[in-house]
């Protein structure tokens, strides 16, 4: 029994369309992150559940009510802004009370529960403050105290960290979900950073263009990609060019290298794109899995890893791949020859023709 | 101190940055400024200080400052801080309503653009053109009270209207406060976010919720510092009623025209004085806007 439900939701602005058949189901309690591009329509997808965009089709029903049609104000949806949207003219302590406010609450009740919320986001001392005295990262977990007050049924993020810096960002993002898991709401979080998405969510749901690419777990959706897209956009990956030997046995030859994958569908001599995450790769290595070797490029030394980048063949493409640091570790060298070993279930089959966004191999550091 | 100097000549050869070079050609570009402000404001201020000391023989005296409390100047003043606040509030509120609408409402750029250049002109629109606009439409043989008059078989001069009356100066005063208005306090309706607005809504709020907790609050400081500002506007102006009324009404400012140069109420030292009043009652109200201010710029950055 899905508890938040979007059915063919789409959105259009004039002739462009900005969402095109959304469906969706989310369980009670579960933490959903819309993962995309920039301009793929995650904040359009997330101001329909909150009412402030109307959708041009479909329905939107949270709890077995249609609310598609409401307004903003009926919809008892908490919505955090990634600018944080604290009103400066009132405390820490009236912003957080302000949705209990306008519901006319009796004046103890929503001091008690302002006192709660600031206990939940570790600020009990700043309830006098003005939100330009606090921190970027203080005036956004004010920000969801004051969107969680009024006991909303879902909770909107719209890339709520995004304005803050990296060390704030993952402790923060932790303590969203802490607070998020310890009071049970059901939750959608947009972002366009796939660490965020996968490191916090429950679900995923992979956007693209307006379209869902793929909706699953993080595990899903990062070991078992079903669109190229996907497989590109979510984690680092390596593409090789490959042609296609003998489709039965799963054999492929990568520049005269031959390899084999867990199941090919393409026609023999076909080219393909194989897809290999770094960190199966491994240097070396005895058995029967597959073994590549090429010409060191680059050797990055990141202090508790080394990335390493090969070159494969002519014009097959470059395998990035990192190892961890130790002590007694002897570097290789650029320009020399590296073996390197995959087992033949890690290799992803992307279609030749489909498009690899140009993030496949350092993009992430981005 | 030889040793600073050549330690700052070093040090300004070598970042060679823009704030050590020596700044004459700078102070010379400001120079017209100061020239301007002392021959046109320092000078007539002094001028004006000294000579409100004086009486008409030029011996010092307090009787022009004992004289302000005389029916006649006390009711000058009447009349112009009333003609000013009315038409500061009345044009204020009705240019803030205009400029609310047009620019939160969702109307299409173009009527922005329209008003804003309307406002542009016709808050600049004063004076003797004013008034002489003014009396040919609405005054007693303007087209516009013909037309009045003639569609609906009335006399709105027997009814009781007059321009040349307070209401009438009123109203033509209101043609450049509410214009004035729409300028001053645009900048301000930008500044309020739609996030707010939509944080509001979010929570629960109403759209009157909204303005009153959130807009209005914020807007506040603005609104006040814009309506002292429409105030002073009113209450220095002198040719549009001085050429509407030709003196009839008696404000502040036309009595010390008559002071100063008039031959029936002809004393220098007195009209002085009012002026120096004029100044104390501006420089008041300035004061009491800056202290509202200050209440509410606790959460002003
Ligand atoms: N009010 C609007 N009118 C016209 N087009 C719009 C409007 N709002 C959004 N769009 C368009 O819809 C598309 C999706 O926008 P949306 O804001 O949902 O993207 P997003 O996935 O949130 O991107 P980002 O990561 O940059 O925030 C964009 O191409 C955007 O230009
Ligand atoms: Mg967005």
């Amino acid at each position: 029994m899905s508890f938040l439900t979007l059915t063919g939701v789409q959105k259009h602005f004039g002739a462009f369309t900005a969402v095109e058949d959304f469906t969706l189901e989310a369980e009670k309690g579960e933490f959903v992150s819309f993962l995309g591009p920039s301009g793929c329509g995650k904040t359009t997808t997330l101001r329909m559940i909150a009412g402030f965009e109307l959708p041009s089709a479909g329905r939107i029903v949270i709890n077995d009510v249609d609310i598609t049609h409401r307004s903003p104000n009926q919809r008892n949806v908490g919505m955090v802004f990634q600018s944080y949207a604290l009103f400066p003219n009132m405390t820490v302590a009236e912003n957080i009370g302000f949705g209990l406010k306008v519901r006319k609450r009796p004046k103890e009740q929503v001091q008690k529960r302002v006192g709660e919320l600031l206990e939940l986001i570790h600020l009990p001392d700043r309830a006098g403050r003005y939100p330009y005295q606090l921190s970027g990262g203080q005036q956004q977990r004010v920000a969801l105290a004051r969107a969680l007050a009024f006991e909303p049924q879902v909770l909107l993020l719209d890339e709520p960290l995004s304005a803050l810096d990296a060390k704030i960002r993952v402790s923060l993002r932790n303590e969203i979900r802490a607070i998020q898991r310890q009071l049970g709401i059901t939750t959608v979080y947009v972002t366009h950073d796939q660490e965020e998405a996968l490191s916090l969510s429950d679900r995923v749901v992979v956007m693209n263009e307006g379209r869902i690419e793929q909706i699953g777990t993080p595990f899903e959706i990062y070991n078992f990609p079903t669109t190229a897209f996907v497989a590109s956009f979510v984690g680092t990956l390596n593409v090789l060019a490959a042609s296609v030997v003998d489709a039965a046995s799963g054999r492929l030859s990568v520049d005269g290298q031959e390899i084999r994958a867990a199941s090919v569908s393409a026609p023999n001599g076909s080219k393909v794109s194989v897809a290999l995450r770094p960190e199966i790769v491994t240097i070396g290595g005895e058995g029967d899995g597959n073994r590549l070797s090429g010409k060191i490029e680059d050797v990055t030394f990141l202090g508790s890893i080394v990335r390493i980048r090969v070159k494969v063949g002519e014009g097959a493409g470059r395998l990035s791949f990192d190892t961890f640091n130790n002590p007694s570790l002897i570097l290789p060298k650029i320009g020399d020859t590296l073996a390197l070993t995959f087992p033949p279930e890690a290799c992803l089959l992307l279609d030749a023709a489909a498009e690899i966004p140009a993030l496949s191999i350092d993009a992430d550091e981005a | 101190m030889p040793d600073t100097a050549a330690d700052g000549n070093k040090r300004g050869a070598r970042s060679a940055r823009p704030a050590q070079r020596r700044p004459l050609l700078a102070w010379l570009g400001v120079s017209p400024f100061f020239l301007f402000t002392l021959l046109f404001m320092f000078l007539p201020a002094g001028f004006l200080v000294v000579g409100s000391f004086l009486d008409q023989e030029g011996q010092p005296t307090l009787q022009n400052y004992a004289d302000l409390t005389t029916p006649i100047v006390a009711n000058a003043y009447a009349n112009s801080i009333e003609i000013s606040a009315i038409t500061a509030i009345g044009g204020g509120l009705f240019g803030f309503l205009l400029a609310a609408s047009v620019i939160l409402g969702g109307l299409p750029p173009f009527m922005r653009n329209a008003l804003m250049t309307f406002s542009g002109v016709a808050s600049n629109f004063a004076g003797v053109p004013l008034a002489l606009a003014f009396i040919y439409t609405l005054g007693n043989l303007g087209f516009l009270t013909a037309f009045i008059n003639n569609t609906f078989a009335t006399d709105i001069g027997q009814a009781g209207f007059s321009l040349y009356s307070k209401v009438g100066l009123e109203i033509v005063y209101m043609y450049f406060q509410f214009p004035l208005m729409v300028l001053i306090i645009a900048p301000a309706l930008d500044g309020l976010k739609r996030d707010w607005r939509e944080a509001a809504e979010n929570m629960g709020a109403t759209g009157f919720q909204y303005w009153r907790y959130v807009a209005f609050p914020i807007l506040l400081p603005s609104l006040m510092g814009a309506v002292i500002l429409l105030f002073g506007n009113a209450f220095g102006a002198q040719a549009t009623a001085f050429q509407l009324t030709g003196g009839t009404i008696p404000i502040a400012s036309i009595v010390i025209g008559a002071q100063i140069r008039g031959d029936v109420l002809h004393n220098t030292g007195l009209g002085f004085a009012m002026a120096m009043g004029m100044v104390v009652i501006m420089a008041m109200a300035i004061t009491g806007y800056s202290l509202l201010q200050r209440r509410s710029e606790r959460w002003l950055k």
